[in-house]
């Protein structure tokens, strides 16, 4: 067999085909490391201080199960409010186009932006007996202060922009298209949106309720300001911070942190792992 | 038969304006424009989906101005084909035989004749661009719409596949009878398919008219440099005669005022000796620049700064080596010049 060109090429020095890193994968490696370090340093230090006995004892608290019972029901009707009202909003702000778009949708984000404590003090300031709205919800005989309609109240609040913006998105990537033939091989709209638009935009609105619950789970400055009780997890963990330290805290901020990545990795396992646009 | 009257469409940075067509029942008519033109825009004004400004739009004699697209019974196929990702073949093909009130026929016929028996139960995402697009004329089809609007079906497919869906789609109109409504920027594919056409510019309907016609007597400067037309100049016509700036044609003038004129490049003959015989319209000119394209050339020459398109079919400039620069002659009969009644607003230097 006659030798190849490339036979006769000189064989490179040994150890000069080592893989050189890009310093730009370098960086970005090291940037998410640092990120990484950051996020789960403070968590995995709270995790692992308090002793066995410290977290059996404070998770067989009926306080503490009551609270964490009571942050995951509010928060969930709260996503659960937000599914209802915002499904058809985010839709409305995917499909069409109107003079002051942009303003409504700033609106819509105002809540990420504002300090927490502003939303329950406007919230309360509007449910009050001087105002003519507190007056309408007095006569209803619905409550906010104190209350577990005002936690839902605040929380739908401060999670509803999470909710909208990821449904929107979710909307604004199925092809408007799809809806058009659906429409002109007779579907209604109603029809289109269930058969066309929401199987291909579930997800979205999957992850959309994610986010608004896990927004609402983690709200502090709202709720303490609306209803110090009942008592929902994130007030009883500063509660007991306050009043008896850092060590009968963080039992119940672990027990709070352990339902919801459960909760949270349920539902992420139950999204589908393909699907979406084609 | 699809019916537009004075239809208007205002849009922000865009409007359809005045736009009035008729395709007769049976017909396989063509929009013709260049990308941008609002063609789409007009058939998904047709088909519901935009708000009118102005006008009706009257669908076999009835008016659905005012009707929800599901109401309409008209079909449509895209470009993209908009298939329904989530849905088998079987799934998209079956979606609107449930809104029917009518009893429909069964998909099977049409199925067996698009050649997707075999793909029923494949998921969208394995098929090929041509089957997608089977796929996409079976479900407009299989709710016997009343008429059927094609934007660009055969854009998106590879040469094979265009061959294959264009013959599909012809032999469909020919045996079905169905109303086509196709929209293409391409003159070859409307030509294989379609009887009449509107050329569409700007949000407007620039001509109507068979095709043949409107490829040989364009009325305005745009469409005949869609149809080809490349050599485009306002002229002063006076007679048997057109004066593009210091040149002067001889043309046939079938009376009426007109104020520019247009050749075909392969209407320009081109050639490096000069006549013998006296000869109308033979110029004298210099080469400025020959592109090769294959099977032919693009020829530029400039004659008194007029500037010239020919098509050198057989490659003779080509292959003679001549310069850039050198002088060459060309030759224009006279019935090759096209009058056209508006001026055009283009350059006529080079």
């Amino acid at each position: 067999m006659s030798k190849t060109t490339d036979d006769a090429l000189p064989l490179p020095p040994p150890g000069s085909g080592r893989r050189r890193v890009d310093p730009f994968l370098g960086i970005a490696l090291a940037a998410s490391a640092i990120i990484m370090a950051f996020i789960l340093l403070p968590l995995v230090e709270m995790v692992v201080q308090p002793s066995l006995e410290d977290l059996r004892e404070t998770w067989s608290d009926p306080d503490v199960i009551r609270a964490i019972g009571m942050s995951l029901y509010t928060s969930g009707t709260a996503a659960l409010i937000a599914f209802v009202f915002g499904t058809p909003f985010a839709y409305l702000m995917a499909r069409k186009h109107f003079p002051g778009k942009r303003l409504v949708e700033s609106v819509v984000d105002l809540p990420i932006m504002i300090p927490h404590p502003v939303v329950g003090i406007a919230l309360l300031s509007m449910a009050g007996r001087h105002h003519w709205f507190g007056r309408i919800l007095d006569q209803l005989n619905i409550q906010i202060m104190g209350t577990v309609t005002g936690i839902v109240c605040v929380l739908t609040f401060v999670g509803l922009p999470f909710y909208i913006n990821a449904v929107k998105t979710g909307f604004e990537a199925v092809p408007a298209r799809l809806e058009t033939v659906s429409r002109s091989l007779g579907a209604s709209p109603w029809s289109t949106f269930f058969r066309i638009t929401l199987p291909l935009a579930w997800r979205s609105m999957l992850v959309g309720l994610i986010m608004c619950m896990a927004r609402a789970v983690s709200e502090f400055g709202a709720v303490v300001i609306v209803a110090y009780h009942p008592m929902v997890a994130p007030v009883m963990i500063y509660e007991r911070f306050t009043a008896y330290g850092l060590k009968y805290s963080q039992p119940v901020a672990v027990g709070l942190i352990m339902v919801c990545l459960v909760l949270f990795l349920l539902l992420r396992w139950a999204s589908p792992r393909k699907g979406g646009i084609a | 038969m699809i019916r537009v009257e004075d239809l208007a469409i205002v849009l922000p940075g865009f409007a359809l304006e005045d736009i009035n067509l008729q395709v007769r029942a049976g017909e396989a008519f063509a929009l013709l424009g260049p990308t941008g033109a609002g063609k789409t825009l007009l058939l998904e004004a047709i088909i519901g989906v935009v708000p009118i400004a102005a006008g009706r739009i009257l669908i076999d004699g009835r008016d659905v101005t005012r009707q929800p697209p599901e109401r309409r019974r008209i079909g449509i196929v895209y470009q993209d084909h908009a298939l329904f990702p989530h849905l088998t073949v079987e799934e998209n093909i079956v979606y609107g035989q449930r809104y029917c009130r009518a009893s429909l026929p069964s998909v099977t016929p049409l199925v067996e004749r698009l050649g997707l028996t075999r793909l029923m139960k494949r998921r969208i995402r394995s098929l090929s661009g041509g089957e997608k697009q089977r796929v996409a004329l079976a479900r407009a089809l299989a709710v016997a719409p009343s008429v059927l609007l094609l934007d660009e079906p055969l854009s998106a497919l590879d040469p094979n596949f265009r061959e294959d869906i264009r013959g599909v789609l012809k032999a469909l109109h020919q045996d079905t009878g169905i109303t086509l409504l196709m929209v293409t920027h391409d003159f070859a594919e409307a030509h294989f398919l379609a009887q009449r056409t509107a050329i569409m510019n700007h949000g407007r309907i620039e001509q109507i008219g068979a095709l043949e016609t409107v490829f040989a007597h364009p009325e305005t400067p745009f469409v005949a440099g869609f149809v080809g037309m490349k050599n485009l100049f306002s002229a002063e016509i006076d007679g048997d005669g057109a004066q593009i700036g210091g040149l002067r044609l001889r043309c046939r003038n079938p009376g009426g005022v007109f104020h520019s004129i247009a050749i075909r490049p392969e209407n320009v003959g081109i050639s490096l000796q000069p006549q013998d015989a006296p000869t109308v319209n033979h110029l004298t000119g210099r080469l400025r620049h020959i592109l090769n394209r294959g099977f032919y050339a693009d020829i530029a020459v400039d004659v008194d700064g007029v500037s010239f398109h020919a098509i050198d079919s057989r490659r003779d400039i080509c292959r003679s080596a001549v310069a850039e620069g050198e002088t060459v002659y060309l030759t224009i009969a006279p019935e090759d010049i096209h009058l056209i009644r508006d001026a055009h607003e283009g350059t006529l230097r080079c």
